[in-house]
């Protein structure tokens, strides 16, 4: 086994000191070290997108980014995103549209859609569909989270116009 | 699945990295984005005792334009290539293949560097490098080097890359003419049944040059003088375009996999040089 090394990381706005071999993914770091169990293991070969979270400005599926690589980064993942008695837009818009049946890929959905809003917060709808292709659903068929991320981007433009 | 285990070194510059690279020998491996390293350590398919990431080194970095010569660091990822209005200026054949590439979050991660040193045949940027003619910048302890990318690639994963050297940019002239870059897939995130990247100029209803390159039908990518050849002083029209594809599939040789039978390769990719031949033209 080769030595631990020191990994910081700051995960929804919290900063952890952790130990940890270097070849442990992200993922695994998140679950099992920090307990936020938020982003899923799903295929575990970064294809199904269910362990997305995004890292400084960028969506990443952290079961292919090793904590070591991630060390002095920001993280954020679904539990960064809104809290169970304030729901970030696109939990509401999810919950709202039925964006999700099962909920596995929900948390990577909702953490991809949040930074794809931030890059482009009127997206048409295929570029929503072009911009969310990196996470698969089994259960929904897509149409709906698809209405759910134009829901929630109207809402958050709302809310930006009204606080102007 | 669990990779061996492996040190982790970060350095932060290129010598540092040279140095590494020469002090492990064998055991050491640079990493980029990771993307197509990390399953396969993951798949214990790549074991790497010693890995240098190479993410703090600022010189891999960045796109510049310098009158028409376009210079891409190493470590640019294709989410950067795709942003770049500049780069979508002089070069937009580079946004419409790296749009094809991979999903979203793979393209926040991947590299053009990493892109072209792997050598993995199913990658889109070789093929599209060769048809730009452009020059791989390595460094290692001798130095630097300038490869052209129509003399990089010597079979699947073997590359004119020395084991102890670093690519650290690709260059190339910008394109003038039409460019197109088309590839069928099976599904979003799927390495190309068969991809072309085509530039074509145009001098009235004439073809004067074209530069044609294929990208999954060989274990290196196939960037076909005769194919060009055949449209050059043409109108591009049907014959010529016939001649063209037949020309690139004397210089193509796809093996069967689970992307379909030899015969099926060989039909997409006339398939998809016609296409991509068509909206280049459409484009000059």
């Amino acid at each position: 086994m080769t030595q631990k090394m020191q990994i910081t990381l700051t995960v929804n706005g919290t900063r952890h000191e952790i130990l940890a071999e270097p070849r442990e993914l992200l993922i695994h770091v998140l679950r099992e070290r920090l307990n936020i169990t938020g982003p899923h293991i799903g295929c575990e070969t970064s294809h199904c997108g269910a362990c997305t979270v995004t890292m400084g400005n960028r969506s990443v599926k952290s079961c292919t980014v090793f904590a070591a690589q991630a060390d002095g980064a920001e993280i954020t993942t679904i539990e960064g995103l809104g809290t169970p008695d304030a729901l970030h837009p696109l939990q509401e818009a999810f919950r709202e549209h039925h964006g999700l049946q099962c909920g596995f890929c929900t948390p990577g959905m909702i953490t991809r859609a949040a930074q794809l809003l931030r890059e482009n917060p009127n997206p048409t709808e295929e570029e929503v569909r072009f911009g969310m292709s990196g996470n698969l659903c089994r259960c929904t068929g897509y149409q709906n989270i698809v209405k759910a991320v134009l829901a929630a981007a109207a809402t958050i433009n709302s809310a930006k116009e009204a606080a102007q | 699945m669990i990779p061996a285990a492996f040190e982790y070194h970060r350095p932060g510059d290129l010598p540092s990295a040279l140095a590494l690279l020469q002090q492990h020998g064998d055991e050491a491996r640079v990493i980029a984005g990771g993307h197509s390293l990390i399953p396969m350590m993951k798949l214990r398919m790549a074991e790497v005792p010693h890995l240098i990431d190479l993410q703090a080194i600022d010189a891999l970095r960045g796109i510049r334009i310098d009158g028409t010569r376009i210079t891409l660091g190493a470590m640019v990822t294709q989410h950067e290539l795709i942003a770049h209005e500049g780069l979508a200026r002089v070069a937009p054949i580079l946004r419409e293949a790296a749009l094809q590439i991979a999903d979203p979050q793979v393209r926040y991660m991947g590299t053009i560097g990493g892109n072209v040193a792997n050598g993995d045949p199913g990658n889109d940027m070789p093929g599209l490098m060769q048809c730009l003619d452009a020059t791989f910048h390595v460094t290692g302890p001798g130095g630097e080097r300038a490869i052209p990318a129509r003399s990089f690639y010597e079979s699947a994963y073997m590359t004119a890359r020395e084991e102890d050297e670093i690519l650290t940019a690709v260059s190339f002239d910008a394109p003038t003419g039409g460019q197109a870059y088309e590839k069928q897939k099976r599904k979003i995130g799927d390495y190309a049944t068969a991809a072309a990247a085509v530039i074509l100029t145009r001098s009235g209803a004439t073809c004067t040059h074209a530069s044609i390159a294929m990208t999954n039908l060989s274990d290196v990518p196939v960037w076909s003088e005769a194919a060009g050849a055949a449209l050059t002083g043409t109108p591009c029209d049907e014959a010529a375009m016939l001649n063209a594809i037949a020309a690139m599939l004397a210089d193509i040789d796809p093996a069967g996999d689970n992307r379909g039978p030899v015969e099926f390769k060989r039909h997409t990719a006339g398939i998809i040089l016609a296409r991509a031949i068509a909206r280049a033209w459409s484009r000059a």
